[in-house]
């Protein structure tokens, strides 16, 4: 079963259900890491029409453990796309009006170049072989691809963590190619206790016997315990404890009194391992050591000399960062530092905190306020563009 | 920033202070009827800061560009001179530091313009003459335990105000309960006492 599973995302990594666009050793990727990828390819979605003059795109950048299916049917899971509640013909980001494009990261595992992807050069999965890729690699890529529709600038950019961490990384790489930007309960650098959950979670994956240095998939076998767990530690983080407590309490699963052993005898324990279960089954745990590098090595102040505020010089893009009330993995501190830097640099920006228990996650729920904002928002970039109403 | 049940019969008089297609920010800028006033009648590039977050949420929703911040802790931020207007409506009296706001008011804007309730208005000062109690009106309904307002001030505080920081008047407008304005002819004593409130375009 495992290594069925494994043979089906080794498929999707490298011949994905997804349109996919391929760079020939023409076109390679430069890496932050310092060499070259190439050949590579991006896996991608797309939904709406691209109008004439090419200025009603938005792209949709996922988060950690996302995927480029944003709107449609995950074909891994069967389950609803990921920003379904937000995106669709008539929905908030209306697919009648907007081109949407959501790609898979580089170091992804549904069909962009990543650790589980065939090394062209070996024939082998890429595994560790794959070098490190960053959030500006992702986004350098994500730029090819646009470039390829024809499109110079972007209506508008959009995601939350580390979806929010591309937006960030377009409109200080991109200035002029984007219109608009809307991060979303993310931060310009990650945090020391952002990395050691990440640390965590890799170690957890590590230290399963079937990970096999980063070879198991060659192995037939998956590192399924290791993933699990470091997924169970990671969705604490994507929570709050009210939320916690709210939802599960101290109540017990399926059973009367405690059982006076180590199974799961309360309803949160045998809600994460379902969590860690669930995510096995869809995605690549190679690639989730990637992602959370890269997640961790990002720090935009950092690229430019300390100054946050130096990464959006003479900005013309108009942004909209929002953040939540529960959410320690991003708190609303970090985000109002990246508003603090966009105010010194004179950039046009509104920042919404939204009050809210459900934590970081929250920014993936039907939240009112939240689509308030960003239906705000992207009317008024809307209008100012000049895009006409539906 | 704005103060519960204030009138905002002040809107039009700064609006009349600013110079179409300016860069603008308002502090304190409510649910942002001023702004989107400034945007339809004056086209100017206009942002704000409001401290409550449902009146943030309010004026993301209608397109304007505010971030949730505190006029106190979060003005030193911005750059100098970043705006041609800096407007501080209804707000200066629920400041912890009035000084320091109005400086940086000036730092940022090439002008501020500052509005206030007049606090030597001839009703407040009957009120506490004849009532003995912080006075509690129509226009200013907490009382004084409950009151966002902390600081108030009488125009004549405040023009010694702009001196100590060395803001110079440019333009002054008062209005009185009706909401009328008040005679430019008029001496500092008679606006003092018959003015309700007090729009003040600063330059420094």
């Amino acid at each position: 079963m495992a290594a069925t599973r494994a043979k089906a995302h080794a498929n999707e990594a490298d011949e994905p259900t997804s349109p996919v666009l391929r760079f020939g050793v023409d076109r390679p990727l430069k890496l932050d890491a310092g060499v070259l990828l190439s050949p590579f390819q991006i896996a991608y979605q797309t939904y709406g029409t691209l109008n004439a003059a090419k200025s009603n795109a938005v792209l949709v950048c996922h988060a950690l453990s996302g995927d480029q299916h944003v709107a449609n049917t995950n074909p891994v899971t069967g389950k609803p796309g990921w920003w379904e509640v937000l995106i669709g013909p008539g929905k908030i980001i209306d697919t009648d009006r907007f081109f949407v494009i959501c790609t898979n990261v580089i170091g992804g595992c549904l069909g962009s170049t990543g650790p589980a992807s065939t090394n062209p050069a070996t024939g082998k999965v890429y595994g560790l072989d794959l070098p490190v890729i960053t959030i500006r690699d992702m986004v350098r890529a994500q730029a090819m691809l646009i470039d390829h529709f024809g499109i110079d600038q972007l209506f508008s950019v959009i995601g939350g963590s580390m979806g929010g961490m591309q937006v960030l990384e377009w409109a200080s790489s991109y200035p002029g190619r984007v219109f608009s930007a809307l991060p979303i309960a993310t931060g310009a650098r990650h945090s020391s206790q952002n990395i050691a959950f990440h640390e965590v979670g890799r170690q957890a994956v590590m230290a399963d016997p079937d990970w096999r240095g980063g070879k198991y998939i060659e192995a037939g076998v998956r590192p399924a315990k290791g993933l699990a767990v470091a997924r169970m530690a990671a969705h604490i983080t994507y929570l709050s404890e009210t939320a916690l407590q709210r939802k599960f309490g101290r109540n017990l699963q399926d059973r009367e009194a405690l059982t006076f052993g180590f199974d799961a005898d309360f309803q949160i324990e045998s809600y994460l391992r379902h969590q860690g279960i669930t995510f096995v089954e869809r995605f690549d745990a190679n690639s989730y050591l990637y992602m959370t590098r890269a997640m961790d090595y990002f720090d935009l102040a950092a690229d430019h000399g300390g100054k946050l505020a130096e990464a959006f010089t003479k900005t013309t893009t108009r942004f909209c960062v929002v953040s939540f009330t529960s959410d320690w993995l991003f708190p609303t501190e970090e985000n109002r530092s990246i508003v603090h830097a966009l105010n010194a640099a004179g950039a046009s920006v509104s920042f919404v905190e939204i009050d809210t228990d459900r934590g970081h996650d929250a920014f993936l729920l039907d939240e009112p306020e939240l689509f308030g904002a960003i239906r705000g928002f992207l009317r008024s970039a809307a209008r100012a563009k000049g895009l006409a109403e539906l | 920033m704005s103060v519960n049940g204030a009138p905002r019969i002040d809107l039009q008089v700064v609006a009349d202070f600013i110079a179409p297609g300016s860069r603008v920010l308002d502090v304190g800028c409510g649910d942002g009827e001023l702004l989107e006033l400034l945007q339809r009648d004056k086209a100017v590039d206009g942002r704000g800061v409001e401290i409550s977050q449902r009146g943030v949420n309010e004026c993301v929703a209608r397109g304007l560009s505010v971030i949730q911040g505190d006029a106190d802790s979060d003005l030193v931020y911005y750059p100098d001179k970043g705006f041609d207007f800096v407007i501080l409506s209804q707000t200066l009296q629920a400041t912890r530091n009035p000084r320091a706001v109005l400086e940086d008011l000036l730092r940022i804007g090439d002008r501020a313009i500052v509005s206030f309730p007049n606090f030597g208005h001839w009703g407040v000062r009957l009120s506490l003459l004849l009532r003995g109690r912080m006075p509690v009106t129509k226009d200013l309904p907490d009382t004084w335990y409950d009151t966002p307002n902390i600081h108030f001030c009488t125009i004549r505080d405040f023009v010694s105000l702009c001196d100590e920081v060395g803001a110079k008047v440019e333009q002054a407008t008062a209005l009185d309960g009706a909401g009328q304005k008040i005679g430019l002819s008029m001496p500092w004593w008679f606006w003092n006492f018959f003015g309700q409130q007090a729009v003040f375009l600063l330059k420094r």
